[in-house]
Parts: structure tokens; C-alpha cells; sequence
């Protein structure tokens, strides 16, 4: 997403804090020559961290706004680091090569607040880290396509359980927005409402991707033989 | 010959669910098997153990007999090797383990109930109880021990690990537990039976020996031919996996070196990596069918222009369909709009997102470029009109172009699918 508006009510004034979790020291470096580039003054990496453990231990040590979180990792991957630093201060944004639909809605599940591919440029990092820190949710198109993959699979089981909370209408529209590309402000114009009302669209998606119930999402991803 | 023929379906074969299992997983399986929900299965197992433990005898039996879940399932091979370096996440909670203790404990108390309604309260029942305990014990670490086997990733068939699994504490109290329980019980049975009678109880106590071997041993022997087979099969796969992965590693080395010769030509360049980039990554993502199918079909012409045009084509696809010829004006279409796009829009990147539903296809072609006045075209001009919007609507379709100058250009295509019935 190209945007040039930043939501930069918060960023302005402060740098956000970043942490950067990946096991290729190549990568990391690349990742911060990006962002030192792009994202000059409004993104200040702190800390490196190539494991679950030195993860666990940077987050812990420089309370970092956002965590750049790659999701295969020694020790565990970026679910388990979720898990012992759960996402109260610092908030996830995964990073990863793959984009498989089992590691993208696990990672999803697991806390991340988006997720984004590694082909990423650095402006579009910079606005993804920058909206992570404000509390809002990034979806990528392919992340959304894989929402709307997700609720499509199940949404013949929801009227058997009652745990699968479905996307309303208006959600479904959303994702459909974003998945063909469109930026939230082109959403918001798009759909006539506010930019704030797609982040709220989006933030309840991914609030029912993590109620939805483990099994259903274990058989969609077992029909589609992604398990 | 139009109609999208549904793949064949697959075979299914039940298997025990290891994954949040209660007592064997045994119900968690079935309901899954048949598409009940799991509480029915819970519920009919308890029923029918009121009529003379005859549930409880089935529960045990299917625990017996049915496999885990197949482990060995094929996976991408990127993600297998993730998952067996340990960088994907696993289930860790192990909290559960309560749980199981405490419904094996029910079911046995259960079996010995049954076993007292049939041969009378007596001398059997305490040494059957504690048998039986001792037997449910060992039976629980076998199947821990298959459990470690599945996601070992050695190969080896190692006799301490096949009894002891991953080790641990747990392992070994189960295991001593469980045969002092039963040396226990032969001991409690020769000693009480012996001041009474002699041939009797000493016959049966004979019997019920070869019969508690008989039932440990018979189908965990049973299994391990089963698991054999299964590792024989995975070893043919990870042969064949090998071969591929040589020839991927050819490739990318191959690139590599052509991109070493090329480095001045950055295009060059950013053409052999980006079309490397999609060979790698459709092996290692996507399984390996080889079906051709509405998605793959998108991204091959996709491809096609990402290469022809040097620049990035993102597709994503929600649902798919087998490709067929009522198919073909849509993604013609695609085709078509994509090259304006690449073409005339002046952009590095072009989003595709197509939609199946069971009664459509919908695909949307995007870009953000230069953006034209659609109303504007010149008659002559057919791209647009002739090949996208006219195509469309002669198969009953609809092809919609919408533009303006410097907002880039959405072309949006609705194709209805006729044959209702296969989808």
C-alpha cells in the first residue's frame, strides 16, 4: 500500500521502537538498511534478534513498540515468542517469505497484528510499522484473500457451531477491498465511510480469525490439503 | 465436456485424534470421520456403555485398532523440513495430561464393573482390577511412544525410544507402573487361589495371561507393521522430494550464475530472479498437484506478463475451480487487461484478485497508473471494448472497465457458472 498519508498522529513525535526477529543475519541487515532509509525519524530499530530466546530477551530489555517478527524461527517461530511476550506492550507485525495460508492465519491467530511478505518495500514497511504502532491492523491483499479463504471454507460449518463467529456483510466487503488492492483510505472512499471504520472492520476480522474455533480452521485446512 | 468434473475423492480412512484427545482420541477421530459433531460420539459411547460396558469395549477396541492421525500426510516440503527443525510452532500446553489419567481411570473402573457382571464379584476382582490398570498404563505409553515415533525425525528404529518414546519421567513411571501392576496382579491371584484350589484358577490364570499378551502385544505389533509401511512410503516420497530438490538447486544455481554474468543488466536481472522466485516458491508453498485449475491458470498468465513486461503481477485467489472451456472468456479476458495494464499504465505492480463462488467467478484486474477517460477510446480501438467488455457479454459474462485519468484503472470481470450441480 503506497499511501503517502502515514497516520502519523502518534509517530510524529516520537521514533517508533523496533525490534527486528529473523535467523538471517543477511536479512536483518538488509531490513534495517531499509528502514534506516525509508524510514529515517520515524522508525529507530533497538534491538536484533535471531531465536526465540534472544527475541524474548531483546523485547523483555527495550520494550519495543512494534516487533518485526519473522514466523519460522529457531526454537519455536514467531507463534512461540507470541506466546511468552504476549502482545500487551509490544505489538507484532510478521514478516515472512512464505505465504502459506497455515503460517499466515497461524501467526494471525497467534497475536500478530498483521503480516506482511518479505518482498515488501521499504516505504510500504515504514507505513506497515507505523500502523502497527497505532493499534491498527495491516492486511496485505494476499493476507485478506486468505481471511476471506478462511471464513468462505467454514461458513457452511457456522450454522452447526455456534463458536464460529462469521464475518458480517460489511467485513466481507472489506477484505474483498483490500484483497484486490485497494488502500484503507480507497476503501473508506470506495464503500463511503471513514478510514477509522476500516480499521474497526479490520480489527474485528481479526478479532473473530482468533475466536473462531481451532477445529474448524484445522479441517478447512486439512480439505485444502494445507496441513 | 464442459462441465468441471469434481477431482476424485480422495480416501479416507479413520484415524485416532491425538491432538486434543480425551481419553484415546477415539471420538475426536470418529466424529471427525463422519462429520458429527463430537459430542454425539461422547454421548453414544456413554450410552451404550450402560448396556453392559459395551461401549467401553468398543471404545477400547477402536483405540486399538485405529491409527493416529496420519502424520505423513503430505505437506509441502518447505514446511515439513520447518516443522522438523523446530521453527514452526507446536502445541507445547501438555495440561491435559490430567485429563486422559482421569478418563482412563473412569473407563477402567467401568471395564471392571462389566468384568464383575459377568463372572460374579470374587476372587478375580481385585487382581483384575489392578491388571487391568497396569495394562491401561502400558497401552497410554505405547501410544506415546508411537506418537514420538511419527514426529521423529531420524528414521531409526531405536528399541529404548520404541518403548520409552522421548523419555521423561512420565515415560518410565508409566511403564514401571504399569508392569508392576500387572506382576502384581498374577502374584495377588497365584497367591489367593492357591490355598483354595489348584487346576481350576491355575488354568485360568494361565489363559488370562496369554490373553493380556495377546492383547498388548497383538495390535501393537499390528500397528508397527502399519507404522513400517508408512515410513517405507515416506522414505519413496522423500527419494523422489530429493530428486526435485537437486533439480531446484540446479536451477537456482544456474540463475545464479546467470545473474552473476548479467549483473550490469538490471533488468535481465530482475527477470531471471523474479521468474527463479515463482519456481521456488510454488514448490515449496503449494502442494504438488498438477491440475490445472482456475487459480493456477491466473497465475500462469500472470507469469507469463510479470516476465514479458518486467513487472510484478500479485495474485490472490479466494476459492478455485477446475479449469474448464466455459472458463476460458474470463481468463482471456484477464489476459487481456492485464497486458493494457502492463502496457499502458506506466506501474511496477499490478494486483489480480479473483473469487469463485458457487454460482460465479468474479476477477478484478487493478493498477494505479496513468488511468485513462473510458468514454474517450477511439472506436477503432478493440482492447478494451472488443476483447474484455464484448467478450464478457457474448458468454453471458459481464466485463466492466473503470478509470480516470491519474487514479489508475480497475477492470472487473463477472462471469456466472452454469453447471451448478458439480460445484
Amino acid at each position: 500500500m503506497t499511501t503517502d498519508a502515514t497516520p502519523a498522529s502518534a509517530t510524529a513525535a516520537r521514533p517508533v521502537r523496533v525490534v527486528i526477529v529473523d535467523d538471517h543475519a543477511m536479512f536483518r541487515a538488509g531490513v534495517r538498511a531499509e528502514l534506516a532509509a525509508a524510514g529515517a525519524g520515524t522508525v529507530d530499530i533497538v534491538a536484533e534478534a535471531a531465536d526465540v530466546d534472544s527475541a524474548v530477551a531483546a523485547i523483555r530489555e527495550q520494550r519495543p513498540h512494534v516487533v518485526l517478527l519473522d514466523v519460522h524461527l529457531p526454537g519455536g517461530g514467531g507463534a512461540e515468542v507470541m506466546r511468552r511476550m504476549p502482545a500487551a506492550e509490544a505489538r507484532y507485525l510478521a514478516l515472512s517469505v512464505s505465504d502459506a495460508a497455515e503460517d499466515v492465519i497461524g501467526t494471525i491467530r497467534g497475536g500478530a497484528r498483521g503480516y506482511v511478505t518479505k518482498n515488501i518495500t521499504g516505504p510500504e514497511l515504514v507505513d506497515a510499522i507505523a500502523r502497527v504502532a497505532d493499534g491498527d491492523a495491516v492486511f496485505s491483499p494476499r493476507l485478506a484473500g486468505f481471511v476471506l479463504d478462511a471464513f468462505a471454507g467454514s461458513i457452511d460449518v457456522a450454522a452447526v457451531d455456534e463458536d464460529l463467529d462469521r464475518l458480517t456483510e460489511r467485513e466481507r466487503e472489506v477484505m474483498r477491498l483490500i484483497a484486490r488492492g485497494y488502500a484503507y483510505k480507497e476503501v473508506a472512499k470506495e464503500l463511503f465511510i471513514s478510514v477509522k471504520t476500516v480499521e474497526t472492520h479490520m480489527s474485528s476480522t481479526l478479532r473473530k480469525l482468533q475466536l473462531s474455533s481451532r477445529h474448524e480452521l484445522t479441517r478447512w485446512a486439512n480439505d485444502r490439503r494445507l496441513l | 465436456m464442459t462441465t468441471p468434473t469434481p477431482g476424485p475423492r480422495p480416501f479416507r480412512r479413520a484415524a485416532r485424534d491425538t491432538e486434543s484427545p480425551i481419553a484415546g482420541g477415539v471420538s475426536g477421530g470418529l466424529a471427525r470421520h463422519f462429520g458429527v459433531p463430537v459430542l454425539w460420539v461422547r454421548v453414544g459411547f456413554v450410552l451404550l456403555a450402560v448396556l453392559e460396558g459395551v461401549g467401553l469395549m468398543l471404545y477400547a477396541g477402536l483405540w486399538m485398532f485405529l491409527p493416529t492421525d496420519s502424520h505423513f500426510d503430505e505437506s509441502a516440503p518447505g514446511l515439513e523440513s520447518a516443522t522438523r527443525t523446530g521453527k514452526r510452532s507446536r502445541r507445547s500446553s501438555r495440561l491435559r495430561d490430567a485429563g486422559p489419567a482421569i478418563a482412563i481411570g473412569a473407563l477402567l473402573f467401568g471395564a471392571v464393573l462389566g468384568f464383575e457382571a459377568a463372572f460374579g464379584q470374587g476372587a478375580l476382582f481385585w487382581p483384575v482390577v489392578i491388571a487391568l490398570a497396569g495394562v491401561a498404563l502400558l497401552w497410554r505409553q505405547a501410544d506415546e511412544a508411537q506418537r514420538e515415533r511419527w514426529l521423529d525425525s531420524t528414521g531409526r528404529i531405536d528399541p529404548i525410544r520404541a518403548v520409552f518414546g522421548g523419555g521423561g519421567w512420565a515415560a518410565y513411571f508409566r511403564v514401571f507402573a504399569g508392569l508392576s501392576l500387572v506382576v502384581t496382579a498374577l502374584v495377588l491371584f497365584a497367591v489367593w487361589s492357591g490355598s483354595v484350589a489348584f487346576a481350576g484358577p491355575v488354568v485360568i490364570a494361565g489363559l488370562l495371561g496369554v490373553l493380556g499378551l495377546a492383547i498388548v502385544v497383538g495390535p501393537w505389533a499390528l500397528r508397527l507393521v502399519h507404522d513400517l509401511g508408512a515410513e517405507r512410503a515416506e522414505r519413496v516420497r522423500t527419494q523422489e522430494r530429493a530428486d526435485m530438490a537437486a533439480h531446484l538447486h540446479d536451477s537456482v544455481l544456474q540463475t545464479l550464475a546467470l545473474i552473476q554474468k548479467n549483473a550490469s543488466d538490471s533488468g535481465m536481472v530482475a527477470r531471471l530472479a523474479r521468474s527463479q522466485e515463482r519456481e521456488l516458491r510454488s514448490w515449496l508453498f503449494e502442494s504438488v498437484g498438477t491440475d490445472v485449475t482456475l487459480a493456477g491458470e491466473l497465475r500462469a498468465i500472470s507469469a507469463v506478463v510479470e516476465d514479458t513486461h518486467g513487472l510484478v503481477v500479485d495474485v490472490v485467489a479466494v476459492g478455485d475451480v477446475d479449469m474448464s472451456e466455459s472458463l476460458k472468456p474470463i481468463t482471456d479476458a484477464t489476459r487481456e487487461a492485464l497486458t493494457n495494464a502492463a502496457k499502458h499504465a506506466g506501474v511496477a505492480r499490478i494486483d489480480v484478485y479473483a473469487e469463485v463462488s458457487p454460482t460465479a467467478v468474479d476477477v478484478f484486474v487493478r493498477d494505479r497508473g496513468a488511468g485513462f477517460d473510458p468514454a474517450r477510446i477511439a472506436e477503432d480501438r478493440q482492447g478494451v471494448r472488443g476483447s474484455i467488455v464484448d467478450r464478457m457479454a457474448r458468454h453471458g459474462g459481464r466485463g466492466e472497465v473503470r478509470s480516470a485519468p491519474g487514479e489508475g484503472t480497475e477492470v472487473r470481470l463477472h462471469l456466472p457458472l452454469k453447471n451448478e450441480e458439480t460445484s
